[in-house]
Order: C-alpha cells, then sequence, then structure tokens
C-alpha cells in the first residue's frame, strides 16, 4: 500500500453512515469514503478479484451456501489453487495412486516447542499423523495432542469466515482495513499499537515480528500463554545469572529425581525424554542397567505412576524437600530441618543414591514448581556434575522476558489508555489470562481490536476483526524444536475455510500481504543463502532444517542400549518408507534412515543459525561459572523474585489448603477444547473425560467430609469457583489440583459446558497457585464422566509387576503368579498357521500411561466419539483403553499401567458364541470382526474376559456433517449403529504391507507392520509382529521370561501378551 | 413329576376315615351344563365388567409397548440401559423370564397327560394359551435386543448367496431352534386340542359368521368314533413330542449362559435349575391368571381348589430344586476355589446389586416355604399373593442372573453398573400388556376350559380318566 496515501476522509464517513438507512453492509472505512484511492487501491491490490470483489451479494450467498461444503472445497474444486509450490504436486501427480498414502513431514508447535510430524494423506485429505523419525522431539513417536490435531482441523466448529462485529466479511475487506490502520500507524510510528501473540514458536514470525517493532518502533509485542515457561526461566536466571534453555539426556540418567515434573509425558519434548527414559528402564536383558527414578510431587502424573519411588508433598513442602536436598548435595545451608524431619529417611535415600551416580544422575525439577525449586535443581545437578551429561545447558541468548509479567504490563497500558489497536494472535487472553487482570473489561477499550484464531472464542466475541487461524496442516510456517532444530511446517491441505496464518496477518501490518510460504521462505533464503533450494528440499523432504538444533538424534548417541536399536528406527522407518516410497516419486519420499539425510548437528552452519534462533551450543562452562558465582545467593535464602517466586513468600492463612494449577493433559490449556478426541481420552490417573475436577488427596477429602463428585466451592483470594471434587489416591495432602482448559464460554460446540474455569481463580502473581484455598462443601452432587470406575486389583494378578531383585533371583517369578491351574485341553481343534501368525508383546515396564496410542487408534480406524453422556454409561468406543490400577496404601499407593485391547485369543471366547459368524479366526491367527455381517447380539462382549470389545449402542459416527467424512481414514470402515467393533490389530496395515510384499514377492519383513499404537508410542512398550518367525522382534520377545498371558488359566491364549514391569526400588527405602 | 397326586381311592367325597383331595369337578354338573356353561362364556353377549378393565390395562400398555418399540428401532437399543461391559439387560432378563413362564402350558398339557393327571383337565387349555403369549412375547426380546434387528433371519439357515450357514456353536443359535421349534409345536398342540371345542362352538353358536368361522377351524369334526381315534392318536403323539421340549428349551436358554466363560454364567447346574425355575415361574404364572379369572367367570366348579392346592404343591417342588440350584451354585463357587467364581459369589450376596439378592431369595425360597401347610395353599387369596411373589422372584433371578455376572467379571478395569431406563421399563411392562391383551382376547373369543375334556370327568364320575 502507497504510503503517500490520503488520510480517510472520517468525518464524511460518519456523516455518510448516519444518513443512510436498512442493512446497507460497508465493507470497510475505504469503501464507506468511496474516494478515489479506495477505488484504486482496490484494483491495484486484487485485479483478479476486483470485480467478484464488487459483487457483494454473489460473495455473500455463495459462503452462506457453500458453508460446510467449504470443506470440501480444500479438495480442489472451488478454492484457488495456490501458487506456491507445494511438494506433492509440483506435477502432475504420477506417484499419486489412488488408495495409497503420502506420508508429508511437518511439524506441530505447542507452547512455542515443535514436535516433528509425518501426516498421511489420502489423495490429498491429512488423517492420520504419525512421528517423525528424523526429528529429535518425535523420534518416530507422537503424543496425543499431535495425534488429535486431525480432528481440529476437520472441526466443523472452527471459525469459518473473516468476521466484522458478528458479520461475515470478506477477507479483502479485512486486508484494507487492517491496511489502512497500518498506514496511520507508521504515521505515528506504531503509538497505541500493541500485539499479543502465544509463545511464538516459529522463527519465521518471531523475525516478522521483529521487523515489524522495528519499523514501528513505538508498538510493543507480547507474548503471553497461560502455560509458559517463567518459573523455569526464572529457576535458571536464579541459579546461571542469567536465563538459560536447557534440556535433559535421560538415557545418560541412571538415577533421577522429578522434583514435581512430569517430564515423561507432558510437552512435546516428553516423548523424546519418555523415549530416552524407556531405554534405560528395559531390564529383561540387564536387570543391572536400569535407572531409578525418585519422583516428588503433588499432583500425581504419569510420571510418578512409574516411579520407583513416590512422595506426595504439597508444593510448599517440594520446595523444602528441594532446598534440603540441594543443602545436602551442593552445599548452602538453607534446608528445612522439618522437612529433613518428615521424609528424612527418604531424602537421605536420595541424596545417597544421587551422589553415588555422579555425572550419572539427574534432578528434574517441576516446570510449574517455584523457581526456588526449580534452583536447587540447577544447583544439584551441577553439583554432582551433570551438566553436559544429563542436562545439556545452553544461554538464552534471546530469551523473552517474563510472560506473566509482560501481560499485567500490557493490562497495564490497556487501563492507561496507551493502547489504541489491538492485535491478538492465536491468544485467547479473555478467557486465559490471570482473572486480576480482568481482560474481559479491558479489551474494550482499545479503538481497534483484531483476533486471529482458530475459533470465534471469548476473545474473538470482543474485538471488532476476527480472522479465522489457519491450522497447522493448512499453513506453511516453521518451529523450533526444545533443542533449537527447526522444522518447516508444511500444508497438508488447502485451507478448508477463510483462515490465514499470523504470518499472513503480520505481513499485512508490515505494510505488504505476503503469503506464509513467501514469509518462511524468506526467512531461510536469507539465513541460508547459499544451496538454498536444496534446503529447502530436503528440510521439507525430512522435516527438519539440517544443521540446525543440538540434540543428536536418538541413533547417533552414545549409550543406547541395542534393544531400543531394535524396538525403535529401524523397523519402522523401513515401514513407512515402504508405505511412502511405493507412492512417491524423489521429491516426495517420506524420510529415510536418519543418517541418510539428516547431519548431525555441529557444524559451523548450525552453530551460526541456532544463535539467531535464541539457542546457542551449550555453553556448560559459563553455567558452571555462573553457578559458583551464585552460591551465595543460595545461602540468603529466597530473595524476592518477583511474581512466579518462591511459594513461601506468602504466609498461609491457617488452615487453608494450597492451591496448585496444571494445565490439562487433555485440552492442555484449552485451546483441545473443542477436540472431541482429546476430551473424551480418559485422563491418565482418572480416567476422567469431559470435565476437570479438584483433584484432593482422600486424607485431605476425609478432612473436608468430601467424596468425589461432590460439588465443593474453592475460594482463592477472593475468588470462587465452584468445582466437583475427585478425590485421587497419591495426591499430596493439605493442597488441591485444578486443571486449566474447561469452563469455556465460547469456542464450539463441545467446548462450551465442560468443566469449570479454572482461570478464574488465577492470579498473575501466583500464576500456579499457592496457599490460601478455602474449599467449602456445597452440598450439590455432579456427575463426571469416567471410562474407570474401580480401581483395586482385587488381588487378581493382571498386571504383574516385580523388582529387579526378584528378577534376578527368579527370572520366571511372573509365572508363578498364575492363578490356578494352567492351560487345559481345548474342545476346538488347535490352528495351523503356515504364513505369518500376527502377535503382539506389551512392555509395562515402559508404558507410562500416556494415552498417545488411545488417540493414534481412534484416528487410524474412525473410532467415533460418544459424548460424556455416553460415557458416564459406560459405552465409550476406545478399542485400545489403558487400565489402571492402584496397589497399597491409599495415600501414596503405587500405580501400574496396562494397555487392554484385543487380545486376538487363539481359542477365542467370542468367536464361539458369535451366531452370525461375525467374528471369526483368520487364517494369520487374528480375531477378525466383519461388520457387516454382525447382527449386535453382544453376545461376543459379554463373552469377552477383557471387556475390549466395544458396541455401537446408537449411531455414534456423524455421517451428517461432511467435514467429518473427509477426515475418516478410507482404509477402515466406518461403522453403524447396532455394529460391535474392536481392534483389529490395524488389519488394514497389515493388508497393505502384504500387498506390497507379494508385489515383490517376499514375505512381510519383521517391523514392516507397525500398528497405528506402536507407532504413536513414545517409548515402544507396544511391539507388533510375525510370532512364526523365532527372530522377529515380537517372537523374542514372547520368550522372555518375563512374558506373561492376562487370564491364561482360562485357555484364551491371547496374542497380545505382556511383558511384567519391573522396578528397581532402592534397597534403602525397601519396597515400600 | 415330584407332585403325584394319589387318585381319590373312593369316590365318595364324604368318606370319613379319609376326606381325599377335592374334586377335580365340583357342583352337580351334567354334560350340557359344562357345555353350556364354558361355551357360554364366549358366546354370550355380556362381557363383565373385569374384562374390559384388564383388557384395558392390558392394551393401554401394549400401545406403550408399540411406542418403545418403535423408538427403539428408530434410535438404537442405546435407550436400553446396556452397557460394557453389562451388554445384555432387561431383554434378556424378560427373555429369559417369559420363557420359564411358558413352560407351565406344556408341562401341564403334555407332561401331565402322559402321567394321566386328570386334574390337569380343566387347566391344560387356559395354560397352553398362557405358553403361546408368554412364547411369543419371549420370542420378541432376542430379536429387539439386536443391533441390527432387521436383520434377525440370518441367525436361520437359509439358503443364501453367500453359502452363509449360521455359527452353529453359538448358543444363541440353539435358542433360535429351540424356541422356534417349542412356539410351533405349542401351537399345534394346542390347536389340535381346540379342534373338537370348535366344532362344539360352530354347534352351538347362533350367529351365522360365527358358525362360518369356528367351523372352518374345526377342520370338519363331526365327533365320530374314527374322528376321536384320530384325534386321541395325534394329541398323544404331540404331547411325546411336546414333552423333551419342556425340558429342551430352558436347557437351552441355560447354555447361553452356561457356554460362556463368565464367572456366574459357566455353571453345570444350570440347565436342571432353569427348567425347574421356569416351571415354578410357570405354574407361579397360571396361578395368577387363573385365581382372577375363576372368581370372574365362575368358574369355581371347574377349576376346584384340588386344581390350585396341586399347582401349590408344584411350585413348592420346583421352588425347592430351585433353592438347591442357588445353594449349589454359591457352594461350588466356593468348593471350587476359583477366586473369580467365590468374588463373583461374594458380589451377588454383597456387592451393589446385594437387595436384589436378597429380595430373590425372599421372593423364591422363603416365601413359598409356607406352601408347606394346607391352609395357606387352601387360602385363594394368599396363593394369588405367593404366585406374584413368585413371579417377581424369578424375574429378580434372571436380573441377578445376568446383571451381576456381567459388571464385574474378569477385569476389575471394566468393571461397571447397570440400571434399566425408562424404555427398558416400557418395553418390559409393554410385553406384560401384550400379554394381558392376547390372554384376554382368547378367553372372550375361545373357550378356555376344554369342553370336551372337562366332559370327560363326569363319564368318569370323578374317577382318572382313561384318555385312550
Amino acid at each position: 500500500m502507497s504510503s503517500d496515501k490520503k488520510q480517510l476522509d472520517l468525518t464524511a464517513i460518519r456523516e455518510r453512515l448516519r444518513t443512510q438507512t436498512g442493512r446497507d453492509y460497508w465493507r470497510s472505512l475505504e469503501e464507506l469514503a468511496d474516494n478515489e484511492e479506495f477505488r484504486e487501491l482496490m484494483h491495484r491490490e486484487f485485479p483478479r478479484q476486483a470485480s467478484e470483489w464488487d459483487d457483494q451479494v454473489g460473495r455473500r450467498g455463495f459462503l452462506k451456501l457453500m458453508g460446510a461444503s467449504l470443506a470440501l472445497a480444500g479438495l480442489g474444486a472451488c478454492t484457488t489453487q495456490p501458487l506456491e509450490k507445494i511438494i506433492p504436486y509440483v506435477r502432475p501427480p504420477e506417484p499419486l495412486v489412488p488408495g495409497q498414502p503420502l506420508f508429508f513431514a511437518t511439524a506441530m508447535t505447542l507452547s512455542g516447542s515443535a514436535i516433528g510430524l509425518l501426516a498421511e494423506s489420502h489423495m490429498g485429505r491429512p488423517t492420520k499423523i504419525e512421528g517423525n523419525p528424523s526429528h529429535p522431539a518425535s523420534m518416530g513417536a507422537t503424543d496425543a495432542y499431535s495425534q488429535a490435531s486431525v480432528l481440529s482441523l476437520y472441526d466443523p466448529d472452527r471459525a469459518q469466515a473473516v468476521t466484522e462485529r458478528g458479520r461475515i466479511r470478506s477477507w479483502s475487506a479485512f486486508q484494507v482495513a487492517l491496511a489502512a490502520e497500518t498506514d496511520t500507524l507508521k504515521t505515528r510510528r506504531g503509538q497505541g499499537l500493541r500485539i499479543l501473540t502465544e509463545i511464538v514458536g516459529s522463527p519465521t514470525l518471531r523475525f516478522q515480528l521483529q521487523e515489524l517493532m522495528r519499523m514501528l518502533p513505538q508498538a510493543k509485542w507480547y507474548e503471553y500463554e497461560p502455560v509458559n515457561w517463567d518459573n523455569r526461566q526464572e529457576g535458571t536466571r536464579l541459579a546461571f545469572g542469567q536465563p538459560m534453555n536447557f534440556y535433559y539426556r535421560l538415557d545418560q540418567a541412571k538415577v533421577i529425581l522429578s522434583l514435581g515434573s512430569d517430564f515423561l509425558s507432558s510437552r512435546p519434548e516428553g516423548v523424546r525424554y519418555a523415549r530416552e527414559f524407556a531405554t534405560r528402564r528395559r531390564a529383561q536383558e540387564d536387570p543391572s542397567g536400569m535407572n531409578r527414578l525418585y519422583v516428588a510431587e503433588s499432583t500425581p502424573s504419569p510420571t510418578g505412576s512409574v516411579a520407583d519411588h513416590k512422595l506426595p508433598l504439597k508444593p510448599s513442602e517440594l520446595e523444602q524437600f528441594a532446598r534440603a536436598l540441594a543443602a545436602r548435595l551442593a552445599g548452602g545451608g538453607s534446608g528445612s530441618g522439618d522437612t529433613e524431619g518428615k521424609h528424612g529417611k527418604w531424602l537421605d535415600a536420595v541424596a545417597r543414591d544421587l551422589e553415588a551416580n555422579r555425572g550419572q544422575c539427574l534432578v528434574v525439577p517441576g516446570e510449574f514448581e517455584s523457581s526456588e525449586t526449580q534452583r536447587a535443581a540447577h544447583q544439584i545437578n551441577s553439583a554432582l556434575g551433570n551438566i553436559g551429561k544429563t542436562v545439556e545447558y545452553s544461554v538464552a541468548t534471546d530469551a523473552p522476558s517474563n510472560q506473566t509479567a509482560g501481560l499485567r504490563e500490557l493490562a497495564g497500558e490497556i487501563s492507561n489508555g496507551q493502547v489504541d489497536s489491538l492485535i491478538i494472535l492465536g491468544a485467547n487472553p479473555v478467557y486465559w489470562a490471570p482473572a486480576d487482570l480482568k481482560f474481559g473489561e479491558l479489551i474494550m477499550k482499545p479503538r481497534l481490536r483484531v483476533h486471529l484464531s482458530p475459533y470465534f472464542d471469548e476473545t474473538s466475541r470482543l474485538c471488532h476483526w476476527h480472522v479465522p487461524e489457519t491450522h497447522y496442516l493448512e499453513q506453511w510456517s516453521d518451529a523450533l524444536a526444545f533443542d533449537g532444530t527447526a522444522s518447516i511446517v508444511q500444508p497438508l491441505i488447502d485451507p478448508l475455510y477463510e483462515s490465514r496464518s499470523a504470518h499472513e496477518v503480520i505481513s499485512i501490518l508490515q505494510g505488504r500481504y505476503r503469503t506464509g510460504y513467501d514469509s518462511v521462505r524468506d526467512y531461510w533464503r536469507r539465513q541460508r543463502p547459499a544451496d538454498f533450494e536444496r534446503l529447502w528440499t530436503t528440510a521439507l523432504n525430512d522435516g527438519v532444517i539440517p544443521g540446525t538444533g543440538t540434540a543428536p538424534p536418538m541413533s547417533q548417541m552414545s549409550g543406547v542400549a541395542p534393544r531400543t536399536e531394535r524396538t525403535s528406527g529401524q523397523g519402522q522407518t523401513d515401514t513407512q518408507r515402504d508405505r511412502g516410497e511405493s507412492a512417491g516419486g524423489p521429491e516426495r519420499r517420506p524420510p529415510g534412515p536418519l543418517s541418510a539425510t539428516t547431519s548431525p548437528a555441529g557444524s559451523q552452519q548450525g552453530q551460526q543459525v541456532s544463535a539467531q534462533q535464541r539457542q546457542a551450543r551449550p555453553t556448560p562452562l559459563v553455567a558452571l561459572q555462573s553457578q559458583g558465582n551464585r552460591k551465595s545467593d543460595l545461602e540468603v535464602g529466597p530473595t524476592g523474585v518477583g511474581p512466579t517466586g518462591s511459594t513461601q513468600e506468602r504466609p498461609a492463612p491457617a488452615g487453608s489448603l494450597e492451591l496448585i494449577f496444571r494445565p490439562d493433559p487433555s485440552v492442555y490449556d484449552g485451546r483441545f477444547a473443542n477436540n472431541g478426541w482429546l476430551q473424551e481420552l480418559p485422563k491418565p490417573l482418572t480416567k476422567l473425560t469431559w470435565d476437570n475436577a479438584a483433584f484432593v488427596s482422600p486424607r485431605t477429602a476425609e478432612k473436608l467430609g468430601v467424596v468425589t463428585e461432590d460439588v465443593v466451592e474453592l475460594r482463592y483470594r477472593g475468588a470462587t469457583v465452584e468445582a466437583p471434587v475427585w478425590v485421587l489416591p497419591g495426591h499430596a495432602d493439605d493442597c488441591a489440583t485444578v486443571h486449566l482448559g474447561y469452563g469455556r464460554e465460547f469456542g464450539g460446540r463441545l467446548a462450551v459446558g465442560a468443566g469449570f474455569n479454572a482461570y478464574r481463580l488465577r492470579r498473575s502473581d501466583a500464576p500456579w497457585g499457592g496457599p490460601g484455598l478455602e474449599i467449602r462443601k456445597t452440598g450439590e452432587r455432579y456427575r463426571l464422566a469416567t471410562t474407570q470406575t474401580h480401581w483395586s486389583l482385587e488381588s487378581r494378578n493382571i498386571v504383574r509387576t516385580g523388582t529387579v531383585e526378584e528378577y534376578r533371583k527368579n527370572p520366571h517369578f511372573v509365572h508363578e503368579k498364575q492363578h490356578g491351574i494352567g492351560p487345559e485341553l481345548s474342545l476346538y481343534p488347535e490352528y495351523d498357521y503356515e504364513g505369518n501368525a500376527w502377535g503382539m508383546a506389551i512392555d509395562l515396564n515402559a508404558c507410562l500411561g500416556c494415552n498417545a496410542c488411545v488417540v493414534a487408534c481412534q484416528a487410524e480406524n474412525n473410532i467415533p466419539v460418544v459424548g460424556k453422556d455416553q460415557v458416564t454409561k459406560q459405552r465409550e468406543m476406545h478399542w485400545l483403553r489403558i487400565d489402571t490400577y492402584h496397589e497399597g496404601n491409599l495415600d501414596n499407593p503405587k500405580t501400574v499401567h496396562q494397555p487392554m485391547l484385543c487380545q486376538h485369543c487363539e481359542k477365542a471366547p467370542c468367536e464361539v458364541v458369535c451366531p452370525v459368524a461375525a467374528t471369526v479366526h483368520s487364517s494369520e491367527g487374528l480375531n477378525d470382526m466383519i461388520y457387516n455381517r454382525c447382527v449386535g447380539t453382544r453376545y461376543c462382549s459379554n463373552n469377552c474376559p477383557y471387556k475390549v470389545r466395544r458396541f455401537n449402542f446408537l449411531q455414534y459416527t456423524d455421517k451428517e456433517t461432511p467435514v467429518l467424512q473427509v477426515m475418516h481414514n478410507p482404509d477402515v470402515t466406518v461403522r453403524d449403529r447396532g455394529v460391535m467393533e474392536k481392534c483389529t490389530y490395524c488389519v488394514q496395515r497389515i493388508n497393505s504391507a502384504r500387498i506390497e510384499a507379494k508385489k515383490e514377492d517376499r514375505p512381510i519383513r519383521d517391523g514392516e507392520v507397525v500398528t497405528a499404537c506402536q507407532a504413536a508410542c513414545p517409548t515402544h512398550a507396544i511391539v507388533f509382529g510375525n510370532i512364526n518367525d523365532p527372530n522377529s522382534q515380537v517372537a523374542k520377545l514372547k520368550k522372555l521370561s518375563l512374558n506373561y498371558s492376562v487370564l491364561d488359566e482360562l485357555n484364551t491364549q491371547p496374542r497380545t501378551t505382556y511383558l511384567a514391569a519391573l522396578r528397581n526400588p532402592n534397597p534403602e527405602l525397601g519396597t515400600e | 413329576m415330584a407332585t403325584v397326586d394319589r387318585p381319590p381311592k373312593t369316590t365318595s367325597p364324604e368318606a370319613k376315615e379319609y376326606q381325599g383331595p377335592p374334586a377335580v369337578l365340583e357342583g352337580d354338573h351334567t354334560y350340557g351344563s359344562v357345555t353350556d356353561k364354558i361355551s357360554g362364556i364366549v358366546l354370550t353377549r355380556r362381557t363383565p365388567f373385569s374384562w374390559f378393565l384388564i383388557f384395558g390395562v392390558g392394551f393401554s400398555l401394549m400401545m406403550v409397548f408399540f411406542g418403545a418399540v418403535g423408538y427403539l428401532l428408530l434410535k438404537g437399543t442405546g435407550i436400553w440401559g446396556i452397557n460394557v461391559p453389562v451388554a445384555w439387560g432387561f431383554a434378556i432378563i424378560n427373555f429369559v423370564w417369559w420363557i420359564g413362564i411358558g413352560h407351565a402350558g406344556t408341562l401341564i398339557s403334555a407332561i401331565l397327560l402322559l402321567m394321566r393327571q386328570e386334574w390337569r383337565t380343566s387347566i391344560n387349555r387356559f395354560a397352553e394359551a398362557m405358553t403361546l403369549f408368554a412364547v411369543a412375547c419371549a420370542g420378541m426380546f432376542p430379536i429387539l435386543h439386536m443391533g441390527r434387528p432387521w436383520l434377525f433371519y440370518w441367525l436361520l439357515p437359509y439358503p443364501n448367496v453367500m453359502s452363509l450357514w449360521p455359527q452353529f456353536r453359538s448358543p444363541l443359535v440353539w435358542d433360535v431352534f429351540a424356541v422356534s421349534t417349542y412356539g410351533t409345536v405349542s401351537l399345534l398342540f394346542w390347536f389340535v386340542g381346540l379342534v373338537p371345542d370348535f366344532a362344539t362352538m360352530r354347534d352351538k353358536a347362533q350367529n351365522g359368521t360365527l358358525r362360518v368361522l369356528y367351523g372352518m377351524l374345526a377342520l370338519g369334526w363331526r365327533g365320530s368314533a374314527s374322528h376321536w381315534h384320530r384325534y386321541e392318536t395325534a394329541y398323544l403323539l404331540l404331547a411325546g413330542l411336546a414333552t423333551p421340549l419342556v425340558v429342551s428349551v430352558h436347557t437351552v436358554v441355560s447354555f447361553d449362559f452356561a457356554v460362556s466363560v463368565i464367572p456366574g454364567w459357566h455353571t453345570t447346574v444350570f440347565p436342571p435349575y432353569f427348567v425347574a425355575g421356569a416351571i415354578y415361574s410357570g405354574f407361579a404364572m397360571v396361578l395368577t391368571l387363573v385365581i382372577p379369572i375363576r372368581a370372574i367367570y365362575g368358574l369355581e366348579d371347574f377349576i376346584t381348589r384340588r386344581h390350585l392346592n396341586n399347582m401349590a404343591k408344584v411350585m413348592l417342588a420346583t421352588g425347592l430344586i430351585v433353592a438347591y440350584g442357588y445353594m449349589i451354585e454359591i457352594f461350588m463357587s466356593w468348593y471350587g476355589s476359583n477366586s473369580f467364581e467365590q468374588y463373583m459369589s461374594r458380589n451377588r450376596m454383597a456387592g451393589p446389586y446385594a437387595p436384589i439378592f436378597w429380595s430373590l431369595i425372599l421372593c423364591n425360597v422363603l416365601t413359598p416355604q409356607l406352601l408347606w401347610m394346607k391352609r395357606f395353599r387352601d387360602n385363594v387369596v394368599f396363593l394369588f399373593l405367593i404366585a406374584i411373589v413368585v413371579n417377581i422372584g424369578m424375574w429378580l433371578e434372571r436380573y441377578v442372573i445376568v446383571i451381576t455376572s456381567l459388571h464385574r467379571d474378569y477385569l476389575p478395569s471394566s468393571w461397571g453398573m447397570y440400571h434399566g431406563t425408562i424404555w427398558d421399563y416400557a418395553t418390559y411392562a409393554g410385553t406384560i400388556g401384550l400379554f394381558l391383551a392376547l390372554m384376554f382376547l382368547f378367553i372372550r373369543v375361545l373357550p378356555m376350559i376344554s369342553i370336551f375334556e372337562v366332559r370327560s370327568l363326569i363319564k368318569t364320575n370323578g374317577r382318572p380318566s382313561q384318555p385312550e
């Protein structure tokens, strides 16, 4: 837009508007002004669309008519093809074989950290997410969020059109409006402009925003997400004197202590950490190398559930504990005697164990624990020589400032009237800003409010303009992983709706509209001018930009147990390559083995790039020095560290509890609240769906006189919220955990009405809670929907566990735990399997209960969402569930997880009782389900001892919404009501491998068939293959003495077997 | 059978030393009076008000049934309370309950016929009709409970292009055969038994249309000796055919449970105890119906205290067998030292459904013990109440078997609870309505007591009848 353009005559516009009557829509100030500049601008900017744009009614009518069917328009019919070069469709799609999926590398960002993914595309429709083996945060696996992201793409509730004050406008109208704004801003050097974004994980967007700030020096840009890393950064600042980035190398750690961190299952890097952790966890062959995990935590987490020793501590106790431990191990004397007394034995044992494993141990501070706790952890790691071994630090060169403080500053500026126009990109501050900032009121102050977000949510409602934001599967962008590895986010599909990315909106503010594609390419061209095109192609192909990042891919690490090598990369990578190669040309080939394309980090180029991405090479030396310098601080005790500081700062009112905020394991901070898969995903440890609750320990519940489902009033520093109680064994006493992300008021059908809004209790000076919570029983009850209602094993040996010691003494201890007599004769003859005999082995030692497999299964197999009402009736449809059992005492139970899916019994009780032969034994030993034949007597479900069959009691699959039809995996039948269904061992994947093998006239290779759950599993707990082949991985696992069948006394002879979980308790602490 | 009544030793009811049981036909009846009395119920224009009342109730409930079924077909079985783990609920409970009720008819008609129990004569027609309608009610449930009921015929071995047979290992397929055979034979037996009475009705009917209708149903019966001879042969043969069915149907139904692997279902005692339970509930239902009808239509002469007494005795005997079944089940779960079975028994007695279990024991085991006492057996009102209690008890028994076994089986993670929904109750009540409506239509249009067989009682003047 020309900068010399004349100012709009606002007075004239007002005048004209006043004289107009009726429903006369106007699109922009310029249009109203209807001056020469505007007409010129319109034709100069959009020559192609000028005439169409003029035809206002036509366009509105079009939008109205097409509404939902715009989804299909994405397939290529109704929207214009983008001009940018997209790798899959650059030429007539010769490699695109109908029915054959293609895989494209992309990445998903959550709280600024990316996980590299491969998206499976069926004829241009992304249907399934797999992990990218070349990406350091994924290593071929995924988490539940990325698995469920496909559903978010096809969500029919997404905002579908640009709106101004709730009325549909065209994108061009918005563009014109914003461009006009930019012009005025330029004249004021950006004064009054504030931009609020989520944590920006995209280097391009960061660069764009920085450029913009340079261009408009008076403008300000704030980054805020409710789940932010303020405490973490503050902790490193306290410990080292400057903010540091760090990541762990759990495969190097023999003894790990978590101080309230759920590092194995939270956030994208949890996938990598889980993998690394599991490599040291497997003990079948060499029990001596097994790691030991201590977890002290307030809220039970999946990480805590796999701990060898767990200690429930409320946050303030945890901080004391951390200080005491730091005092013990790193010198300094601020340890509290009280903690030592109460948990002295535990602390002693942990301290000794950590000390005995100097350089091989690791203390992981909870991301949301106080910065003091974090400082203690860094100090211990440093004192025990772990830096550079189990934890890598790097100076955060471009460290973002404290986000909560930033948001507070923004709030101050707004209330002072310093903000004229507020542009919100992605964030939803009205919903998720700390309640004391009163953002819902403040936001009405700025003159112009623009909101870019995927849903028309709480914030959009209060903004003038709302622009639908593209899903990551429909936009060009880039993203950084935890270690600085950069990936290109490549779209799999044209935007389904009239949506734009943040890159595009920012580019308008920068003065010239540019597509995300151009912005991203320009940025990287500037970074790597030499050989850019090749880099681009490689990056798109591999999903990582060569030369970025600091973490070597797993396969190149030293000290990786040989078993991992087998379980991990190779087999899966082969399969993916095979699946892709059959269809893909050279450019479309999904990433091959790691070594083939990705060069490890460490080149000079890599350093250069990462420096520009606020990630530097590790500088342990600096860290140690600063550590030394800051040691005196510790002795002084807690210093004022601002809003995110110590939980000890504020004296707690007598008799009050501590409040803990946590991102929700399903809907995170609320952004996934309209995702049915995640809403219905049974949360780890509680199996709660569709709601959040206030978690309290059994003892605290007793004290308060409440039971699960009682509604209580939570009063925290003036704010009150009503919430149902969930009594969670293993929770720390005298505190309550609430999860963020629920209680939405706008933002989709599923989001609204689920749970209560914990943000109402949140304070900007205590973002993760603290003392001062009061709980009052209201006497009401609220029904919570859970998928598991009974948590005791009832002394049944369904999940078998033992200690390493037991195993060493008697490798067959597992089999002595069988009930009654063993397999007996069967009435029916044995089957012969000449070719393949499929089987699965699940290593309970590696299962964290992280739920990635559950969503992966749901996405792969078109499993419907049934809704809260149906879940309360126990009709959830998950083919794969994770059973969780608590053992031992109520206050600190041992928790075990067991993925439970169809066991594919050799003597299947379900097959015998089906009157119409709808469930039959296949020639390869699968227990097949023939949906067409099923009449729905449900006898098979009754007769299934594992209760893994799922029945369509009602019409659960949404067959009406067109956009959801597009989402389905075409290889899997969509089931109607009245039909039984269950895990098929991903028979569609077996068949596709069989076709490939037949074409090449060879048997199916081991590792060629990877089930959806197996592919998603971060720890490789699930192994699938041909048990007829003695060399297959699954056959080898089944030969191990830890291998057992669940309910083998029934003589069902399951094909799915389990490897007993081993614990590695510290002899000093015993097995309590 | 367990309760064989000795035939009265003397023809004189006034005998001093042993009074004997009450007569099977009381009052001073002649052939004519019997015929007039029974056929008169049908051929009269006057219908008692209580008929309208009960039929009205039945008909209304039948409409509820159609509504419930309509909604079921529209929405799917999800309108019921079933879930996973409890995938069978009211439908199967009701199926087994109705089938059980259906047992009395054939038992009375066929087995007692073969055993020459002449007291069966005045209740067999009624009991057979009850059987038919009960089987009709029962037969609907397995179809309605299917996820896709319109495909029910896939359970039948019919020729089809896919050359697919049903899966013969499944007890549900056996059920199809057992129930359909039982239904067919019961219908035939009932119809054949009706033929001589159709002829009587044809002859007695004043209305021309009725005469034609009854005449067609009478199949040209003229009462000649050869007719009687063939009739007796056919009836006896059918009785022989029906006899094993009485035992087989509920045995097969019990296989639905016994063949499975679920603790609480997988029990070898099920077949005999199901059959006993079926007869138990069948007689209870006959009593429940016959006592009011006897009063409404003044049939005390035909359905005497002797009948009621005998039926009470059958109930007592089968009730004891059923009690033995409960006991053995609990004993075996303990003796078998299978922890799953043990848990199941404990859970039944002390788990969340314990109130239902103990109600069942009260209804089915304790209350019927009062029948040991003659004064209770002779008290018509009391007998009616006990019969209703037993009907409820037998329904609860099926509830306990189906629900408590399923709701907590092997893996504690999948345990759950089951509660019937409004639609479950509507369907159940609806079938009761259907049953009542059919029953009262039958009473109105067909002779509810076998005229010719009661006449034979007069001929023998109280001595046992000789069917040959």
